[in-house]
C-alpha cells in the first residue's frame, strides 16, 4: 500500500471526481461525503509519503510500471513531500469549511463545483508529485482550466476576470510548454532527473539559456510575479467564497514550488545563480513586487481586494527569497510556501463566514464584528498577526529566514522591502481592526449603543478556521524541526 | 555560575494566559474577578518561590523549542529579571482589587475584554523579564504591545481612535523597523542572540555598525519613552486609569526600559561600552529626556497627562543610571524600576480616585480636594515624595545610588541633570499637594465634607504609599537582586 502513495494522491481524487459528477445526478447530498472522504484519503498518502521520505529518502514512482524515459516517473523528495501535505491539507480544511457557503450561494449547482474542485486539487497534486516536465505542463493546464471553471462561477463581474485570467494563464503556460519544447530539442528527454543529467555539458547554449528564462517568464505569469499581476486582484476577488479561499492559498504557492524545482532540481543553482548572474535583477524586480502589492492594497477599500494585493507582495517575498542565492533565502522561500498557504488559507475562510453572515466584503460591511463573530474576528487577528510577521505566528519566521538570505547576500534594498511590508501590514489591518472594534461609534463609554447581540457562522465554518488559526502558531513554534528534518534536505548541498 | 533547569518561569509567564478562557466563559462578575485573584496570587507564588534559588545567585533556565540554529525561546531567570517580575507580579494583585473599584465605580462596558486584555499583558510582561535571549525578549515585548491596544482603546470613541493609531504607530512602528532589523544584523553578525555579561560580540570587531546598532535598539525599544519615541505615552492617557497605573507607570514602560537595560548588559556588555565610549552617547540622549520631559510635565494641567510627562522623565533615570556604567549607578538605575513603580502607581490611583469620586481630570479643578479626600491626598504626599527621592519612600534609594553613580563615573553633568531633574520633579508636584490642603475657603473648590472614593479604589492607594514608606526601611531584596545583577 505504502509503494502506492504517489499513484494514490492523483488516482483517488482523479476517479472521485467522476464519482462526485454522478452522484450528483442521484443525490446531491452524497457528494460532499464523497469528496470529504476522498481528500482525507489523499491527506493520509500524503502525510505517509512525506514520512517515507523523511525515513528512506527519495522515493521515485513509475507510473503503470514503465520506467523513464519512456514512461512517467513521479519524484517525491523533501521538497514536494512538505508541499503536498500542505496542499492535501489546506483542500481539504477548506472543503469542509465552503459546504455552508455552497449551500447558501449556489446549492443547485453544488455537485459540479464538488467535481470541479476535486479536479483543480488533482492538477495541484499532480504539478507537485511528478517528475516529468511535460507532465506537469498537462496538470497544470487540468488545474488551471478547472481553476477558470470555479472562479467564473462568482459574481456577475466574475466570468469576465476569469476570461481575462484565462488569456494570461494560457501565455503562461504556453511560455512554459515552449520553454520544454527547446529542453527537449537540446537533450531529448522530458524525465526531469533525465534533463538534470544531460544538461550540464549543455550549459553554454544559447538554446538552454532561452529554455530556462521562458520557463521562468511562464511561471511568473502564473504566479502573478509583478508586474504580471494584473489578472489576479479581480478574478479572486469576484469568485465565490469557497473558490476563492481554495486556489488563494495554493495556486500561486504551487507556482512558485515550481520555480523552486527549475532551479533547483532541472537546472542547477549553480547555472541559475552563477552562470545567469540574472539572480540580482530578479530580486530587484521582487523588491518591487514587495513594494507595490503594499502601495496597491493600500488603496483598497475592500478586504477581498485587498487581500489578494497582499498574495502579490507575498509572491514578491518567495521570489526574491528564493532568488537571492544563498541557503538561508531559499529556506525562507521554502518555508513560506507552507506559512503563505495556511495564512492565506486563514483569511480568507475569514472572508467566506463574513461574507456568509454580512453579505459583503467592503470596509463598511466590517462594522462592529468583534462583537458579532468573535471567533472569526479571533482567527483573523492570529492571520493578520501571521501576514504582518509577528512571533510566535509561523510567518514572522520565514520572514526572519527571508531577512537572514537578504542581510547575507548583502541585497539591503530586500530587507527594507520586507521591512516595510511589514509595517504596511499593520497598517492594512489595524485600520480593518478599528472598523471592525470602533464603528458605528458610540458616545464616551459606549452606553447607549445597545451591544449587538453574537451572530456567529455555523460550526462547520468556524471549527476549520480556529484549526487553521493553531496551525498557524504551531507551525511557528516548531519551525525549528521544520527547517532542520525537512528543508535542510530539500536544499542542495552546494548551496550555502 | 549555577544553573537549574526547571519550568517555573513557564508556568509564572502561562498562568496568566491560561486563565483567559476562565474569564471569557465567566458569567458573574465576581466569579471573573476571583479568577484573576487566582492567576494573579499564583503567578505572585511562583515568582516569589524563586526567589531564594536567585539570592543564592544561581539562575533557573527553561527552554522551550529552538526555532533557529542558536535561537530558542528561552527563559532565564537571574537577579534582574526576578527583580522586575517580582515587582510587576505583586502590584498585578494590588491593581485587579483597584480595577474592580474603578471599573464598577464608573459602570465601565466590556469589563470582561478588560480584565482579559490585563491578564495577556501580565504574561507578556512576565515573559519579557524572564527571556534569555533576544529574540524571546522581542515575541513577548510584541506581544506585550498588541495585548495592550485594545486596553488603550478602551473607550471605543474617536479619541481612543486616535490615541490607539498614535500608539501603535510608535510602538510596533519602532518594534519592527528598528528592532527587528537590528536584531537580525546581530545575529547574522555574531550566529547568537544569547543574553551574556561580555555581550554578544566578543568574537568580532568594534566598528561604526556598532553605534548603529546601539541606536536602534535603544531607541527602538520605545516603550522606554526615551525622546523622541516618547509622544504615545501621553496619548495612551485616554485609557481607563487602572491600565495607566499598572502599565502606564510599570509594565509596558519598564519593560521597555528593562529592555533598554538588557540590551545595554546583555548585548553589548558593559565592557564593549566602555571600550568604545558608547555609554556616554546613551547617557546625553537620556539626560536630555529626563530634562526635557520634567519640564513640559510643569505646563500639564491634566493630571494623568502630568504624570505620564513625570514617567517619561523617570525612565529615562533607568537608562541613565545603567548607561553610567559605573557599578552604583547601575544598582541605582535597577532599583529605580522598583521604586519608582511604587510611586509612580500610587500617584495614578490617586489620579482615578479623584476621578472616580468628582469626576476631575485637570489639576486646576483641584484646589482644597485634600479636605474632601484626606487619605487620598496624604497618598499623592507620599507617591510624589518617593517620585522625586525624598527620604522616608524607597525612592531616595535609588535616586541616592544614581548621583553616587554619576561621581563614580565621573560624570558631573549627569550629576547636575539629576539634581536639576528633582528640583523640577518637586516644582510639578508639590503645588499640586500644597493647594490641595492649603487654600482659603474661597478658593476651595469642594465641600468641607470627607467624601473619598469606593474603598476597592481607597485600599490599593494605601497600600502601595504604605509601600513606598516599607521599601525605605527594608529596601534590602531589590537592593541585593540589583548588586547581584551588577556583578
Amino acid at each position: 500500500m505504502s509503494q502506492q502513495y504517489p499513484a494514490i494522491l492523483v488516482i483517488v481524487p482523479l476517479l472521485s471526481a467522476f464519482a462526485i459528477s454522478i452522484a450528483g445526478w442521484v443525490n446531491k447530498r452524497l457528494c460532499f461525503p464523497i469528496i470529504v472522504t476522498a481528500l482525507s484519503v489523499v491527506v493520509y498518502a500524503s502525510i505517509g509519503l512525506l514520512l517515507t521520505v523523511l525515513e528512506k529518502g527519495v522515493v521515485i514512482y513509475h507510473l503503470g510500471g514503465w520506467p523513464p524515459p519512456v514512461g512517467i516517473a513521479y519524484y517525491v523528495d523533501h521538497l514536494n513531500g512538505l508541499v503536498l501535505v500542505v496542499v492535501a491539507s489546506v483542500a481539504l480544511l477548506n472543503v469542509i469549511a465552503a459546504k455552508k457557503s455552497i449551500e447558501q450561494e449556489f446549492p443547485d449547482k453544488a455537485a459540479p463545483f464538488y467535481t470541479l474542485y476535486i479536479l483543480m486539487v488533482t492538477g495541484l497534486l499532480g504539478i507537485v508529485v511528478t517528475g516529468d516536465a511535460f507532465n506537469l505542463y498537462v496538470l497544470l493546464e487540468i488545474a488551471a482550466l478547472t481553476g477558470y471553471g470555479l472562479l467564473a462561477m462568482g459574481e456577475e463581474r466574475a466570468q469576465l476576470s476569469s476570461l481575462n485570467y484565462l488569456y494570461m494563464g494560457t501565455i503562461g503556460a504556453c511560455f512554459y510548454l515552449l520553454g520544454v519544447g527547446y529542453l527537449y530539442i537540446v537533450t531529448g528527454s522530458l524525465n526531469m532527473m533525465d534533463i538534470a543529467r544531460l544538461l550540464p555539458p549543455l550549459y553554454q547554449s544559447k538554446a538552454v539559456l532561452a529554455a530556462f528564462i521562458i520557463c521562468m517568464v511562464g511561471v511568473w505569469l502564473k504566479m502573478a510575479f509583478f508586474p504580471l499581476h494584473s489578472w489576479l486582484p479581480n478574478a479572486y476577488t469576484h469568485a465565490t467564497s469557497a473558490a476563492s479561499s481554495l486556489i488563494a492559498p495554493l495556486v500561486t504557492k504551487v507556482m512558485v514550488y515550481v520555480m523552486i524545482r527549475l532551479i533547483l532540481t532541472i537546472f542547477t543553482p549553480e547555472f541559475a545563480f552563477a552562470t545567469m548572474a540574472l539572480n540580482n535583477v530578479v530580486v530587484w524586480l521582487a523588491v518591487i513586487a514587495i513594494v507595490m502589492g503594499a502601495i496597491l492594497a493600500l488603496a483598497e477599500r475592500n478586504l477581498k481586494k485587498m487581500l489578494t494585493f497582499i498574495i502579490v507582495a507575498e509572491v514578491g517575498y518567495m521570489v526574491g527569497g528564493a532568488w537571492l542565492g544563498n541557503r538561508a533565502g531559499m529556506t525562507g522561500a521554502i518555508l513560506h510556501i507552507v506559512n503563505d498557504a495556511l495564512m492565506t488559507l486563514c483569511v480568507f475562510l475569514v472572508v467566506g463566514n463574513i461574507v456568509y453572515k454580512v453579505k459583503g466584503y467592503a470596509f463598511e460591511d466590517l462594522q462592529g464584528l468583534f462583537r458579532k463573530m468573535p471567533f472569526t474576528m479571533g482567527a483573523f487577528v492570529v492571520g493578520a498577526m501571521s501576514i504582518i510577521g509577528v512571533p510566535p505566528t509561523c510567518g514572522f519566521f520565514s520572514k526572519w529566514y527571508l531577512i537572514l538570505g537578504a542581510l547575507q547576500a548583502g541585497h539591503y534594498g530586500f530587507v527594507a522591502a520586507l521591512i516595510f511590508s511589514s509595517l504596511v501590514s499593520v497598517v492594512l489591518f489595524f485600520r480593518i481592526f478599528e472598523i471592525c472594534y470602533y464603528e458605528p461609534f458610540s458616545d464616551h463609554h459606549g452606553h447607549d449603543h445597545p451591544p449587538e447581540p453574537m451572530d456567529e457562522a455555523p460550526l462547520l465554518m468556524v471549527v476549520p478556521l480556529l484549526i487553521v488559526a493553531v496551525i498557524l502558531i504551531l507551525v511557528g513554534l516548531y519551525t525549528g524541526d521544520i527547517v532542520n528534518h525537512i528543508i535542510k534536505f530539500a536544499i542542495p548541498e552546494g548551496l550555502v | 555560575m549555577e544553573t537549574i533547569t526547571s519550568i517555573k518561569p513557564l508556568l509564572a509567564v502561562l498562568v496568566s494566559l491560561l486563565v483567559t478562557p476562565m474569564l471569557v466563559s465567566s458569567r458573574n462578575p465576581n466569579v471573573r474577578e476571583g479568577w484573576t485573584f487566582v492567576a494573579a496570587i499564583i503567578k505572585l507564588a511562583i515568582v516569589a518561590s524563586m526567589v531564594p534559588a536567585i539570592l543564592q545567585g544561581t539562575e533557573i533556565v527553561y527552554t522551550v523549542a529552538e526555532v533557529f540554529p542558536g535561537v530558542a525561546i528561552k527563559f532565564k531567570v537571574d537577579a534582574f529579571g526576578m527583580l522586575f517580575a517580582l515587582v510587576s507580579s505583586s502590584l498585578w494583585i494590588v491593581t485587579t482589587i483597584y480595577s474592580i473599584g474603578y471599573m464598577r465605580g464608573l459602570n465601565e462596558h466590556s469589563q470582561t475584554r478588560y480584565f482579559c486584555f490585563f491578564a495577556i499583558a501580565l504574561s507578556a510582561t512576565v515573559g519579557v523579564a524572564f527571556s534569555a535571549n533576544l529574540f524571546t525578549l522581542y515575541l513577548f515585548y510584541e506581544m506585550l504591545s498588541f495585548a495592550t491596544y485594545p486596553l488603550v482603546a478602551h473607550h471605543q470613541d474617536r479619541e481612543a481612535r486616535s490615541s490607539g493609531r498614535k500608539y501603535l504607530l510608535y510602538i510596533v512602528g519602532a518594534s519592527i523597523g528598528l528592532v527587528l532589523p537590528a536584531m537580525m544584523i546581530c545575529y547574522n553578525l555574531t550566529g547568537t542572540l544569547e543574553f551574556s555579561k561580555q555581550g554578544i560580540f566578543t568574537g568580532t570587531e568594534p566598528n561604526a555598525t556598532m553605534l548603529v546598532l546601539l541606536l536602534m535598539l535603544v531607541l527602538g525599544f520605545a516603550k522606554a519613552g526615551i525622546m523622541p519615541f516618547h509622544s504615545w505615552l501621553p496619548a495612551a492617557m485616554v485609557a481607563p486609569t487602572p491600565v495607566s497605573a499598572l502599565l502606564h507607570a510599570v509594565a509596558v514602560v519598564k519593560v521597555g526600559a528593562f529592555s533598554v537595560l538588557r540590551v545595554l548588559t546583555g548585548v553589548f556588555g558593559i565592557d564593549l561600552l566602555a571600550r568604545l565610549n558608547l555609554g556616554t552617547v546613551i547617557c546625553y540622549i537620556a539626560a536630555f529626556t529626563v530634562i526635557t520631559a520634567s519640564l513640559i510635565a510643569l505646563s500639564q494641567d491634566g493630571l494623568k497627562r502630568r504624570l505620564a510627562f513625570s514617567t517619561i522623565g523617570q525612565l529615562s533615570y533607568i537608562v541613565l543610571g545603567v548607561a553610567l556604567l559605573s557599578p552604583k549607578g547601575m544598582i541605582g538605575g535597577m532599583t529605580h524600576i522598583a521604586m519608582h513603580a511604587f510611586g509612580k502607581i500610587t500617584l495614578f490611583f490617586c489620579a482615578g480616585a479623584i476621578f472616580v469620586a468628582t469626576g476631575k481630570k485637570n489639576i486646576s479643578e483641584m484646589v482644597g480636594i485634600g479636605r474632601r479626600m484626606p487619605i487620598t491626598m496624604v497618598a499623592f504626599f507620599i507617591g510624589s515624595l518617593s517620585v522625586i527621592g525624598l527620604p522616608p519612600t524607597g525612592g531616595f534609594f535609588s535616586k541616592w545610588y544614581l548621583v553616587q553613580g554619576t561621581i563614580q563615573a565621573d560624570q558631573w553633568p549627569m550629576l547636575v541633570v539629576l539634581l536639576s531633574s528633582s528640583l523640577l520633579n518637586a516644582a510639578y508636584f508639590f503645588p499640586i499637594v500644597y493647594k490641595a490642603f492649603f487654600c482659603t475657603p474661597e478658593e476651595a473648590m469642594f465641600e468641607n465634607r470627607i467624601e473619598e472614593a469606593p474603598i476597592w479604589c481607597v485600599v490599593p492607594l494605601v497600600v502601595t504609599a504604605a509601600g513606598s514608606i516599607a521599601l525605605f526601611f527594608y529596601p534590602t531584596l531589590f537592593l541585593k537582586l540589583a548588586e547581584l545583577a551588577t556583578r
